[in-house]
C-alpha cells in the first residue's frame, strides 16, 4: 500500500544506534541478496527435475535426501519449483522496479531542473495516483486486462512510480540550489547538461538505495497477488502462487508451504538488511 | 485552521472522484465485448445487440461514466454480470461481515500496538525495544499472506488454541462467534499491528528529540515520567495520526485474510468477481475500498492539522 506523505515525516528511525554493529547485518543482506540474484540467473540450470516434473508418489512429503524440500501437493520436487520459481518472483520484480525507478527518477530530476508548470503538472498528476491503494489497482487492472507476465510488469511498475518520484525530485531540487549547479547555469550549461553531470551523479547513492525498497514493495505486491491466484499463472509459478497451492498442506506443516514462504521472507528482508547497510536510505518509508 | 481542515476534505473528495474516473477508465478499456463475452455459445449479432442497448453499451463512454457514477450514488451500481444479481445486493450481504471482522480487529489491534509503541519509545535502545524493532521490520518487510500463514501455523496446528482454516457459517452462541473471528483478528492485528508500532514508536520519540524533553530530563524526571508526562499528551496528534494511516492498512490485510479463512466478506466477493471478471462488482468493491482508505488517510491529515498548534491561528 501506498505510503502518503504524511507517513514518511511520522516513521524517520532513529537510525544511529545501527551504526553499532556494522558488519553482519550488511553481510548477511548482501550475501542473500546476491545468492538470490544468482538462483534467478542459474537456478533452473541446477534443479535436479523439471518444474512441472511429477516425481513422487507421495504428495506433501517431509525433506529428505532425495527431495531436500519435500514435495508439493502433487509429488513434485519442490526444490526445483523454488528454483524455477526464482525467475518470476525476482525477474519480474525487478523489471518492474527499474520502470518505477526509472521512471521516477527522471521525471523527478526533470521536475526539479526546469521547475516552473512542467513540476507543478507532474506533481498534481503523481498525487492522484497515490489515491489509489495499490492493491486496489493491481486488482481493478487484473480484472480488465488479465494477468499476463507483461501486464503484472508495467501495472506494478506503474504503481511504485510515485514513490520513487517524490524521492527523486526532493534529492534533486536540494541539489539543484547548490552552488555547482549555479555555477553551471551561468557558465551557459544546458539543462540536459544539468541534470546529466550536475545532478545525477550527486543523487545517484539514494535513489540506489530507494530502488532496492521499491524491489522489496513489488515483490510483496505480486507474491500477495500470487497468493490470491491472480498473479502468475499456472503452469508457471512464482513464490507467491507457490504458497498458494501448497496451502491445504499447512494443517501438517508441510514443507511445500513453508520453504516458498521462507524463501520470500529471506529475500525481501535480505534486501531491506542491505538497503540499510548503504548510507543514504531514504528515510522512513515502510510497508 | 477551519480553511486548512475544510481544504484538505475538498482534496480528499476530489481525489474520490479521481479515483472513480480512473476506476472506471480501467475497466471500460476491456479488450473483448462484454455483450459478446456474457452471451457466449448464443451470440448472435441481433442477440448481441440487444444486449448491448439493454447494459447501455452503446453510449459514448462520458456518459456511461456519469450513469455509473449516479447509479453508483444512488446506491445502484448495475447487476453482476455472472450471477444476475443487483450488486448492490451482494455487497450489503458481505459489507456487515467485513466491517465486524475490521472493527474486531481494530479493538484488538489499537491498544496492542499503543502499549507497545510507547513502551518501546520509553525504554528507547534497551534490549526490549531492540527486539520490538527487529520483529516489527520483520513484519513489515514480509507479505502479508506470509504473516497470516504463520500465525496459523503457530496458533492453529502447534499451539492448537484455535481451530484453523474454517469459519462457521451458523452462529447460534457467543462461543462460535469467539472461535469463528479468533483466527482471522488475530492474523489480521498481526498483520497491522507491526506497522502501528513502528509508526507510534516513531511519533513518540520525535517527541522525546524536542528541546523541552531535554529540559525535563535536566530537571530529573525520570524516563517514565517524562515520557507519559511531558511528551505523551503532545504526541497524542501525530499518533492518532499514525493509528488512522495504520488502519489502511488493514484494507490490504483483509482481502487476504478473508481468503485465507474463506470469510464470507467483501475482500473475497471482490477476488472472485476479478477472477470471474465480473466487472460491475469488481468497479462497486473497488469504489469501496479506495473510499474508505481515502477516508482514513484523510482523517489521519485532518487530525495531524487539528493537532499542530503551530497552525490553529493561521
Amino acid at each position: 500500500m501506498n505510503t502518503p506523505a504524511a507517513a514518511l515525516e511520522a516513521d524517520a528511525p532513529v537510525a544511529p544506534r545501527r551504526r553499532r554493529l556494522p558488519g553482519i547485518a550488511a553481510l548477511a543482506g548482501i550475501g542473500i541478496t546476491l545468492f538470490w540474484i544468482a538462483m534467478a540467473v542459474f537456478g533452473p540450470l541446477i534443479a535436479p527435475h523439471e518444474a512441472g516434473a511429477i516425481v513422487d508418489e507421495d504428495v506433501f512429503s517431509p525433506i529428505s535426501a532425495a527431495f531436500p524440500l519435500g514435495t508439493d501437493y502433487l509429488g513434485r520436487d519442490m526444490l526445483s519449483r523454488i528454483l524455477w520459481g526464482t525467475r518470476y518472483t525476482v525477474g519480474v520484480a525487478l523489471a518492474a522496479a527499474v520502470i518505477a525507478s526509472g521512471s521516477g527518477l527522471l521525471l523527478g530530476m526533470s521536475a526539479a531542473a526546469w521547475g516552473g508548470w512542467l513540476d507543478s503538472v507532474i506533481s498534481r498528476v503523481i498525487d492522484t495516483l497515490v489515491a489509489i491503494p495499490s492493491k486496489m489497482f493491481a486488482l481493478v487492472v487484473v480484472a480488465a486486462f488479465g494477468s499476463t507476465v507483461p501486464v503484472l510488469v508495467l501495472t506494478a511498475g506503474i504503481i511504485y512510480i510515485p514513490g520513487a518520484y517524490r524521492i527523486a525530485r526532493s534529492l534533486a531540487v536540494g541539489v539543484n540550489a547548490l552552488d555547482f549547479v549555479r555555477v553551471a547555469r551561468a557558465r551557459g550549461e544546458g539543462t540536459f547538461y544539468v541534470i546529466r553531470e550536475e545532478i545525477l551523479p550527486n543523487i545517484i547513492g539514494p535513489v540506489l538505495a530507494d530502488f532496492g525498497l521499491r524491489f522489496v514493495f513489488i515483490v510483496l505486491l505480486l507474491s500477495g497477488l500470487s497468493f490470491l491466484g491472480l498473479g502468475v499463472q499456472p503452469p508457471n509459478a512464482d513464490w507467491g502462487s507457490l504458497v498458494r497451492e501448497n496451502l491445504s498442506g499447512l494443517h501438517e506443516g508441510a514443507p511445500a508451504v513453508l520453504m516458498p514462504a521462507l524463501a520470500i521472507a529471506t529475500l525481501t528482508i535480505g534486501v531491506n538488511l542491505l538497503i540499510d547497510s548503504v548510507s543514504g536510505r531514504p528515510r522512513g518509508e515502510a510497508g | 485552521m477551519l480553511k486548512l481542515l475544510l481544504g484538505r476534505l475538498a482534496v480528499g473528495a476530489v481525489s474520490l472522484l479521481f479515483v472513480s474516473v480512473a476506476v472506471f477508465t480501467i475497466t471500460a478499456l476491456l479488450p473483448g465485448d462484454v455483450a459478446e463475452e456474457l452471451l457466449g455459445q448464443a451470440a448472435t449479432p441481433e442477440a448481441v445487440a440487444g444486449l448491448r442497448t439493454s447494459l447501455g453499451l452503446d453510449l459514448p463512454a462520458p456518459l456511461r461514466y456519469l450513469r455509473w457514477l449516479a447509479g453508483l450514488l444512488t446506491g445502484n451500481p448495475g447487476v453482476s454480470l455472472v450471477n444476475k444479481v443487483p450488486v448492490a445486493q451482494l455487497i450489503g450481504s458481505r459489507l456487515p461481515n467485513s466491517l465486524m471482522l475490521a472493527a474486531a480487529t481494530t479493538l484488538v489491534a489499537v491498544p496492542l500496538a499503543l502499549t507497545v509503541g510507547i513502551t518501546a519509545a520509553m525504554w528507547r535502545g534497551s534490549l526490549y525495544d531492540r527486539v520490538v524493532s527487529m520483529l516489527t521490520l520483520s513484519l513489515v518487510s514480509v507479505p502479508e499472506f506470509l504473516v497470516a500463514t504463520a500465525a496459523v501455523l503457530i496458533f492453529a496446528v502447534h499451539l492448537r488454541w484455535l481451530s484453523a482454516l474454517s469459519y462457521v457459517s451458523e452462529i447460534t452462541s457467543i462461543g462460535q462467534v469467539l472461535r469463528a473471528f479468533a483466527m482471522p483478528v488475530l492474523c489480521l492485528s498481526c498483520v497491522i499491528v507491526a506497522q502501528m508500532v513502528r509508526m507510534t514508536r516513531a511519533a513518540v520519540i520525535d517527541q522525546l528529540n524536542a528541546p523541552y524533553v531535554e529540559m525535563a530530563v535536566l530537571k530529573g524526571a525520570g524516563p517514565v515520567r517524562v515520557v507519559l508526562a511531558h511528551a505523551l499528551p503532545n504526541a497524542v496528534g501525530p499518533i492518532v495520526n499514525a493509528i488512522a494511516l495504520s488502519l489502511s492498512y488493514l484494507l490490504g490485510g483483509v482481502i487476504i485474510v478473508e481468503i485465507i479463512f474463506n470469510y464470507p466478506g467483501i475482500a473475497k466477493l471482490m477476488v472472485d468477481a476479478v477472477a470471474t471478471r465480473d466487472m460491475p462488482l469488481v468497479q462497486a468493491c473497488a469504489m469501496i475500498f479506495c473510499a474508505a482508505f481515502l477516508i482514513l488517510v484523510t482523517t489521519a491529515d485532518m487530525v495531524a492539522i487539528a493537532a499542530n498548534p503551530r497552525l490553529r491561528h493561521r
